[in-house]
């Protein structure tokens, strides 16, 4: 048997989900798209079931991919039962889906969740009489404290057995009479959904299954253009606006008959926002909030990084007396493959656990959306949004967490042009080139020019991109959470998805990539790597040894550095460097291409040809702003 | 008038918003619709975006948006 779980953003569905799910749930994506869900084996009555949690929608109008997914799986025979979670603070916005899903005509049971949030509000829902109203059971819960959940998938799993069926809503006698006569023209088609659905779809306007439909049954177009015009008449709107507002209609009907509105109380979390988005202290508190995370994370991480890079560090020299230090193919082989793994267990997973837990929570306890409140006036000025801030400051600790949260960016172009900026914020491993080169031997002052220097080419970039590539949304639209506390369970098995991707997709890439270049650097092709990177080094007044530096830099930022201390011959850089080359190069450092884990990563969320653009982008600004350090620091020295 | 001509603190009804198909539909499943009673919150500064209750729920919107959303504030 398998169980769905659907609702809108916000209803405590993965919660829910995370409730009942184990570490072994798995992610698909629907054939084709980028839409994902999540499915997890679980244990009711002694059986055991599947449960899928689907993208979050405020709707089934298939306005976009995920909703047109939603509503095929939830139509195919894959589901034997529907489980849609509703937020009962806020009873009527769910029931409009709730009104959507019982046109579709499958087994569904609501998940009434939030009830303590309700109370709070003062808000009684009567759930006898809103389980008669639908014909369907309905079972009050709080899934963050794990109450309701036992009795809500036994529930799921008797109607899914029962293949019991909701009542079908009803609408207005106009829009019925519509209805009816189109199902007449529609007899003989076959669908995925039920006629009485494939009827309101065609008057909504859907266009997808008008080409099903038509392709069927060609003569249904010009009754339907009839019904679509008269209906517009006879009401004065859109036949789809017509549909939705029935659907509300409904929806606000049905709320109406189920809730008492008791005594509110007020408290804490009500006034949080006064203070929070406060006109001047919202930002005062913005600027601490990230500090204190970005701090918090960044000082576990380097206690973490610290011992284990020494650890594999001790790993490298045993696995090279194993060879008995002989320099082959084969020991250059092994540790680059030693190296490779110390790439993501000492480098990368350090930042990336405590960073994707940080930002769990932020998210969860309903922060985000606010950033993007106070944020969004600025980052308008730079051409993007205020949720376009995120990836941003993300970025400072490593850019492969910086790239997947660009996903809460709706627009693809919104997600390109974040993704290609915070590329070029500075993470904790060119950190460490800009401090090891220039703090260290130019002094802090520089340094800190350098990383100002960065946040101006980011702003100019930003400006420059967002001229090519136009903005096409209207602006901001989002609805701001009531702030939670978040469950330690809901934000670690967040965490967890996120980084078991990495492991799973990025890093052996990384470990192949790690053994190609060993491989390149036995077959003694330093000449050819450093002649292939001479137009740069020349233009940018490098020496000529740059080249094996940049080119194995991808691999991992701060190799750049100790790798750039091999191919001079000496890790004293004063000896072999003038001041304005150390500028030159650790600027163009901070730009240049990505690094491998970082590529890969922006390649399964944005796809191959985003990641090249992304590429020859990187190494455009890169060029252009080492020679502006060039030009600057020959001034001053 | 507009949601921007709305003082904070008053509450006003929608009457009708035309910001294309994709808008509309956003605007409405977040309750956004012709009929219901929404209040403005707060104005971020410089030109930010606003935050409405719309019957006990928060929803920010850009001012272009809120610009296109026509209400009548109730006697």
């Amino acid at each position: 048997m398998r169980i769905a779980l659907i609702g809108q953003p916000n209803c405590g569905k993965s919660t829910l989900f995370n409730q009942v799910a184990g570490y072994k749930a798995e992610t698909g994506n629907f054939s084709g798209t980028t839409v994902t869900f999540t499915e997890s084996k679980v244990r009711v009555l002694g059986d055991v079931i599947n449960v899928v949690d689907l993208p979050g929608t405020y709707s089934l109008a298939g306005t976009n991919p995920a909703e047109r997914e939603v509503i095929k799986y939830l139509t195919s025979n894959a589901v034997d039962v529907v489980i849609n979670v509703l937020d009962a603070s806020h009873l009527s916005y769910g029931l409009a889906m709730t009104v959507e899903l019982l046109e579709l005509d499958v087994p569904i049971v609501v998940a009434l969740n939030m009830m303590d949030e309700a109370d709070r509000l003062g808000i009684r829902v009567d759930v006898e009489k809103l389980k008669e109203f639908i014909g369907a059971p309905v079972i009050p819960m709080i899934a963050s404290k794990g109450r309701g959940i036992q009795p809500l998938f036994v529930t799921a799993y008797h109607v899914g057995q029962e293949k019991k069926l909701p009542i079908q809503p009803s609408y207005s006698a106009d829009l019925e009479r519509y209805l009816k006569s189109l199902m007449h023209d529609l007899k003989g088609i076959s669908s995925h959904l039920n006629k009485r659905e494939v009827a309101i779809k065609l008057l909504e306007g859907d266009q997808e299954i008008l080409a099903d439909v038509l392709q069927q049954k060609p003569d249904v177009e010009q009754n339907l253009e009839t019904y679509r015009k008269s209906l517009k008449v006879d009401r004065g709107q859109s036949p789809e606006w017509v549909i939705n507002s029935e659907r509300i209609g409904l929806a606000d009907k049905l709320a109406k008959q189920v809730i008492q509105q008791g005594k509110r109380k007020v408290t804490f979390r009500d006034k949080l926002d006064d203070i929070l988005l406060h006109p001047v202290f919202g930002y005062v508190f913005l600027v601490l909030i990230l500090f204190g995370f970005f701090q918090l994370v960044y000082s576990i991480g380097g206690v973490l990084e610290d011992p284990l890079m020494g650890l594999f560090g001790k790993v490298e020299v045993w696995v090279l007396s194993l060879f008995a230090n002989d320099k082959g193919l084969i020991p250059e082989i092994a540790v680059a493959l030693v190296q490779g793994v110390s790439g993501g267990v000492a480098i990368v997973l350090p930042y990336l656990v405590p960073f994707l837990l940080g930002l769990g929570l932020l998210e969860d306890v309903g922060y985000l959306p606010r950033v993007a409140f106070l944020m969004d006036a600025l980052m308008h000025k730079l051409g993007l949004h205020g949720k376009s801030i995120v990836p941003f400051i993300l970025g400072f600790g490593c850019n492969v967490p910086a790239i997947m949260s660009t996903r809460i960016l709706e627009d693809k172009r919104e997600r390109f042009i974040s993704a290609a900026l915070s590329t070029m914020v500075p993470c904790a491993a060119r950190l460490a080139v800009v401090f090891g080169l220039v703090a260290y031997y130019l002094g802090p002052v520089l340094a800190l020019g350098i990383y100002l220097f960065d946040l101006f080419v980011i702003a100019l970039t930003a400006k420059l991109l967002s001229k090519f590539v136009p903005d096409e949304s209207p602006g901001l639209i989002l609805e701001m959470p009531v702030y939670r506390i978040p469950t330690f369970r809901t934000v670690a098995s967040k965490a967890w998805w996120r980084i078991r991707e990495f492991i799973v997709e990025a890093w052996p890439l990384l470990i192949v990539g790690s053994v190609v270049l060993s491989v390149l650097n036995y077959l003694n092709v330093s000449v050819y790597l450093n002649a292939l990177a001479r137009p740069l080094s020349w233009l940018l007044g490098l020496p000529n040894q740059v080249g094996v530096p940049l080119i194995f830099g991808v691999l991992r930022k701060e190799l750049s550095l100790v790798m750039l201390g091999q191919a001079l011959g000496s890790m004293d850089f004063d000896m072999v460097l003038t001041p304005v080359q150390m500028i030159t190069y650790a600027v163009f450092v901070v730009f240049y291409v990505p690094c491998l884990a970082t590529m890969l990563v922006i390649k399964k969320e944005l796809g191959t040809k985003m990641m090249w653009q992304i590429v020859v982008l990187t190494i455009l600004v890169a060029t252009l702003a080492g020679l502006a350090a060039r030009g600057f620091a020959m001034i001053i020295f | 008038m507009n949601l921007l001509d709305l003082p904070k603190g008053k509450s006003a009804k929608v009457i009708d918003y035309r910001g294309g198909r994709n808008v509309d539909c956003k605007l409405r499943q977040l309750g956004i619709s012709p009929g219901r009673m929404v209040k403005v919150l707060r104005y971020a500064p410089l030109g930010g975006p606003l935050m409405l209750d719309v019957e006990g729920r928060s929803v920010a919107l850009g001012r272009g948006i809120a610009a296109r959303v026509q209400v009548e504030v109730s006697q």
